[in-house]
């Protein structure tokens, strides 16, 4: 049984003067402990896909199965990460990273030293009382990770968490992420403009075609670049061959429309 | 070592620079205040204007050395500032709970709009002798006239700002399944609190109009009664010692808001 089904998701907006369709047909399984990653041209429905996903949004049609269990009723088991760290500006970091399990209503003291110890896994311990705008912009999104993970999702869903930080960062915190991910064994989807970033972090990837969004080609990342942290990957031989397949795919898809 | 030296003095010589356009500036505003109360003084001592309409300064502190002294002042006083605090306290937390009902119902806030309107355009101190009649010509009807004239406008703004919150931050909450309240609780209030605050220093400024404008029309008591009774015994200079204490204490509410939103906004934004 596969961990997460998406059994032929359609998804239409309506507007008073116009009815847009986002998603159409879209049909996947991913494994448990999976890494995947959407690829695609902006407007072919990512984020829509995503929210529908997380159980945020109802598809107009189709279900999506979480181990069996329609997602809506699973919304606590899924970790959203989203482009910015949108922490609380209000909050300083210790209680951000708590806000999860305190909505919950699931804050102990056992689960606050968790959440403590993975902060400071990020290396940000010492930050606990500190605000938000005191930190740097990549260790405000590792914080905005350690919020995700308190509450223990069963799924990540990332949304371009990386697109708003400057390359360096970026390539540090993909290394970070990726180890962080593997070491607790979480499944987690990760949406990205970014080719050599889905080629890096992911197991399989899936190119989507924008208008209405579809499920266009999916690729098999090999084993011997998912051996390797992200970092490593990049710069392996094959990397760059399969960079150079998706890169043809993505093109067909822009021709096409 | 040189570079540096002339660094630091160029740095000096800026600061310098900042504290004389600093002295200056006090300086022209000191010449403007004692310009205008010579002026004044000379003018009616010479007859230039009417002393008996516009008094003089003389007198008018004279006769507030006089009220301090038989401690009416501080009697008037009191009450108007109690009724103007409770106004623009009342109204503000009125206001504030009237945003969060209609960020509560969207469908309640559509069916009130056009009325949410009406009210803010209609100028509320009219509403006066309803109220005195209503709740009686007492304290009571005072504040009321304090806090009316401030809860619509308070409440548009407010629930301007709960719709205005980044809904990226509604996401992330709504990602660990809380509820309408905890959403409220956590982001949309949180996050509009500089606008509360800087409804409050509009209220400030509102709730005296509503409390002068009541106390002319009921009290025995206030500073609003005093400019009333000054004009009806035609003592001018009454009037413009209540004016002198007026302008006085506003001020001194509106700086006590401002450090407040100081020291209560610090970590937002």
């Amino acid at each position: 049984m596969p961990f997460l089904q998406l059994k032929n998701i359609h998804h239409t907006y309506f507007t008073k003067s116009s009815v847009t369709t986002a998603l159409s047909g879209i049909t996947l399984d991913i494994e448990e402990g999976e890494f995947v990653s959407f690829l695609g041209p902006s407007g072919c429905g990512k984020t829509t896909l995503l929210s529908i996903i997380a159980g945020l949004i109802r598809p107009t049609e189709g279900t999506v199965l979480l181990e069996n269990l329609p997602v809506d009723k699973a919304v606590n088991k899924i970790g959203y990460m989203l482009q910015q760290d949108y922490l609380f500006p209000w909050k300083t970091i210790e209680e951000n990273i708590l806000i999860g399990l305190k909505l919950m209503k699931t804050l102990t003291p056992e689960k606050r030293q968790k959440a403590l110890k993975l902060l400071e896994q990020m290396g940000l311990s010492g930050f606990e009382s500190k605000y938000p705008k005191q930190l740097s912009g990549g260790m405000r999104q590792r914080a905005a990770l350690v919020r995700t993970l308190a509450v223990e999702p069963k799924l990540l869903i990332l949304d371009e968490p990386f697109s708003a930080l400057d390359h360096q960062t970026k390539l540090r915190l993909e290394d970070l992420v990726y180890a962080t991910l593997k070491s607790y064994g979480k499944t987690a989807i990760l949406v990205t403009h970014d080719i050599g970033e889905a080629i890096a972090m992911s197991d399989r990837i899936f190119l989507l075609s924008p208008r209405p969004g579809s499920l266009y080609h999916s690729f098999k990342v090999p084993g011997l670049l998912r051996e390797l942290s992200p970092f490593e990957a990049r710069n392996h031989q094959t990397f760059s061959e399969i960079f150079q397949d998706i890169w043809k795919e993505l093109d067909h898809i822009e021709a096409g429309t | 070592m040189k570079q540096e030296l002339k660094i630091n003095l160029l740095h000096q010589k800026y600061i310098q620079t900042l504290i004389r356009r600093k002295r200056w500036v006090r300086f022209y505003q000191a010449v403007i205040f004692l310009l205008f109360f010579a002026g004044w003084e000379t003018a009616s001592r010479l007859s230039w204007i009417d002393p008996l309409v516009f008094s003089s300064p003389s007198k008018v502190l004279n006769l507030l050395a006089a009220k301090i002294q038989d401690g009416s002042l501080f009697m008037h006083l009191g009450y108007t500032l109690f009724e103007t605090v409770a106004g623009f306290m009342i109204g503000t937390v009125l206001g504030t709970l009237l945003a969060a009902i209609l960020w509560w119902s969207p469908f309640l806030s559509k069916v009130l709009d056009p009325y949410l309107v009406i009210l803010n355009s209609m100028p509320k101190v009219a509403l006066g002798p309803i109220l005195i009649v209503a709740i009686g010509p007492n304290v009571s009807s005072i504040i009321a006239m304090g806090t009316i004239i401030s809860i619509i406008i308070t409440a548009i703004v407010v629930y301007t700002s709960f719709k205005g919150v980044d809904p990226n931050y509604l996401k992330v909450l709504q990602t660990f399944g809380a509820t309408k309240r905890q959403t409220f609780m956590e982001a949309i209030l949180p996050a509009s609190f500089p606008t509360i605050i800087s409804a409050l220093k509009v209220n400030v400024g509102l709730s005296w109009v509503g409390v002068i404008v009541g106390e002319f029309l009921v009290s025995s008591k206030g500073l609003g009664y005093l400019i009333i009774y000054g004009f009806q015994v035609f003592n001018f200079t009454l009037v413009l010692m209540s004016l002198l204490v007026i302008a006085v204490f506003a001020t001194i509410m509106y700086q006590l808001v401002e450090f407040l939103e100081k020291k209560l906004i610090k970590n937002s934004g």
